[in-house]
């Protein structure tokens, strides 16, 4: 904080022959702020910089250190991408967890938006116990339920179907997108609704032409969060679905690119590139939404 | 219901009317309102919880439904070293991840409060390990590991020669377990430093100023003023980590498959091995039983431990 203060007059233009203070708090600057921020985000990216250069590696230099820098590409190759894209099945991967992620994103919105306006507008003895018994379930891991749920998707007969995906991943967007609503909704001025309710609006015009279009940040947080969840979700792709082609990318790649004892690193590594790309070029886009709804459903 | 009906009969003529007017009785309107979420977090959530509990007094396995055995398949854990092997390593890789995620977040989330040039571009690229599917970075991580060709192990042995040999980061238990917990940690500090920071920014700076008048040092504002500030919501983010990390399950399955020689298998991935792997619904079930026990401690231990005062911001300032 003292050096933030001090900085500026001095320490751009004496930078040449420094005064004793105006170096010191540069120097401790750089050393105190820069130097581990640029740590972090060098470690935090490097996994992402090292599966981007390995896919576009031919083999000979993936597996050659001694005559190939590792960190450089002397010959790009998109054969890997090419493999994956044609000799897999890894654009029906891709479609189906386009499908189940956008289908499970549209069921909990709705469930939740429902939800979310009960508890937080049509205010019923007993309310905050629903809201918190909602909040609760979103601290039930998957990795407990994953077993009995399994019994109960052969039961109901969609093993082994995108639509058991379908279903069970609200399990864990319906609790999250709930509570992120319900802080949105909280924002919106009940006078406005009141206004609404005197002129004659019924309760459900109320919700379409007053409460949702101004809560419409609150819908994209929330969906673009339940797309990420779900694009990413994993134990419960790899217990429900067997059969290569209803398989998401995530479950896939680990499942089926993987054969024998020799691992494809260009393709393993292409395949989590391409994997990763659709949730990365959303969160680029929509980047204020994802801080906002990150931190927004934790303080909630 | 019917009550309502036969009322309608007189003023039947308007149709729309009368569906509006149902539309608008609030009782029903909330039951509309909560019955989708509710209806799938009992049928797919609720319902599961119960029946898991029950599977694990069961010897169900796949395709047979199984009889109540008692507590027969937890006698049988409590004799099983991989399930005490796996409670030790799920305890140890939560308190090393968490503890790591906690104070490299922290860190990270203070810098981040700092004002420099693009701080929002470095905000975001923060985040792109949280985003990113967990299977698909791990399975980065798996590479970055390689026995043979870990760039780790290049940078060590040809680049900076501090060690002769490269180093067998998936072979040996210990070392293994290591890499996992780092994997995670990496995982996890983009979430925990997001989560500070929007705490950090509601401290009021005024807070800081009164302190610098009556001469506290760096340290002692931190410890001192943005400690204290932070607890409520360290509180709920640590619980939210610990229960996460402890059943966590992709990294894990994704890296080692609880290799090498079962050394670290997490209760989720011996669940998983023993229960879909292996057929064993029922011991299956009862490993993800016995991880509530764990869980519900850690809960309670972290959430009133940490915020054993009330929350200091109100409600409504968010």
């Amino acid at each position: 904080m003292t050096d933030v203060t001090a900085s500026p007059g001095s320490s751009n233009v004496a930078s040449a022959t420094p005064d004793t203070m105006a170096w010191d708090s540069r120097a401790r600057r750089v050393m105190m702020i820069y130097l581990p921020l640029s740590c972090f985000v060098l470690i935090l990216l490097f996994p992402f910089y090292w599966m981007a250069i390995t896919s576009f590696k031919p083999n000979a230099e993936l597996l050659n250190y001694k005559e190939h820098n590792p960190f450089w590409i002397s010959s790009p190759t998109l054969a890997h991408i090419k493999h994956l894209l044609f000799n897999t099945a890894y654009p029906t991967w891709l479609k189906t967890t386009m499908f189940v992620a956008v289908g499970s994103t549209f069921l909990s919105l709705f469930a939740s938006t429902l939800a979310a306006y009960a508890i937080e507008r049509l205010r019923f003895r007993g309310s905050p116990y629903v809201g918190l018994g909602i909040y609760l379930a979103y601290l039930v891991p998957p990795s407990i339920l994953f077993i009995p749920l399994a019994t109960v998707i052969v039961q109901f007969g969609l093993f082994d179907s995108p639509m058991a995906l379908i279903l069970v991943y609200p399990t864990f967007l319906v609790p999250f997108c709930t509570w992120l609503l319900i802080g949105y909704f909280k924002s919106i001025p009940y006078e406005l609704e009141e206004c609404a309710l005197v002129d004659g609006a019924t309760r459900l015009q109320i919700l379409g032409r007053i409460t949702l279009p101004l809560a419409v940040p609150g819908l994209i947080s929330a969906g673009i969060f339940s797309f990420t969840l779900s694009w990413n979700e994993f134990i419960y792709a790899l217990a429900f679905i067997q059969s290569g082609a209803n398989k998401t990318v995530p479950v896939a790649i680990l499942t089926e690119l993987i054969t024998g004892d020799v691992y494809q690193w260009g393709a393993l590594m292409a395949g989590s590139l391409l994997g990763s790309l659709p949730v990365a070029l959303f969160y680029s886009l929509f980047v204020d939404y994802y801080v906002s709804s990150l931190t927004g459903a934790v303080k909630e | 219901m019917s009550v309502t009906t036969l009322n309608s009969r007189g003023v039947a003529i308007r149709q729309p009317g009368y569906i509006a007017r149902l539309l608008d009785y609030k009782p029903f309107l909330i039951v509309m309102c909560l019955a989708p979420a509710i209806g799938l977090l009992a049928v797919f959530l609720t319902y599961p919880l119960g029946l898991g509990i029950w599977l694990a007094f069961t010897d169900t396995t796949i395709g047979q439904k199984g009889i109540f055995i008692g507590l027969e398949n937890f006698q049988y854990l409590l004799k099983d070293p991989l399930w005490w092997n796996a409670v030790f390593y799920s305890i140890f890789y939560t308190a090393v991840a968490t503890f790591g995620k906690f104070a490299l977040g922290f860190w990270l989330a203070l810098l981040l409060n700092n004002h420099f040039p693009l701080k929002s571009l470095l905000r975001a690229i923060v985040l792109l390990p949280w985003i990113v599917p967990t299977v698909l970075s791990a399975l980065a991580f798996w590479w970055i590991y390689d026995p043979q060709f870990s760039i780790i192990s290049y940078l060590l042995v040809d680049v900076l020669h501090v060690r002769d040999s490269n180093v067998d980061f998936l072979g040996t238990p210990w070392p293994a377990r290591f890499s996992l917990i780092a994997a995670n940690i990496w995982r996890g500090i983009p979430f925990v430093a997001i989560s500070l920071l929007a705490g950090l920014q509601t401290i009021s700076p005024s807070l800081y100023e009164a302190a610098m008048l009556d001469g506290a040092t760096a340290w002692q504002r931190f410890r001192y003023i943005t400690f204290p500030m932070m607890m409520p919501i360290l509180a709920i983010v640590m619980t939210f980590s610990i229960i996460f990390t402890f059943t966590d399950f992709q990294l894990v399955y994704a890296i080692t498959r609880g290799g090498p020689v079962n050394s670290t298998h997490l209760l989720a991935t011996l669940a998983f091995q023993r229960g879909i792997a292996g057929g064993e619904l029922g011991e299956g079930a009862a490993i993800a039983v016995s991880m509530i026990p764990f869980l519900v401690f850690a809960t309670l231990f972290s959430y009133f431990g940490l915020a054993r005062r009330k929350w200091q911001q109100g409600e409504a300032n968010d």
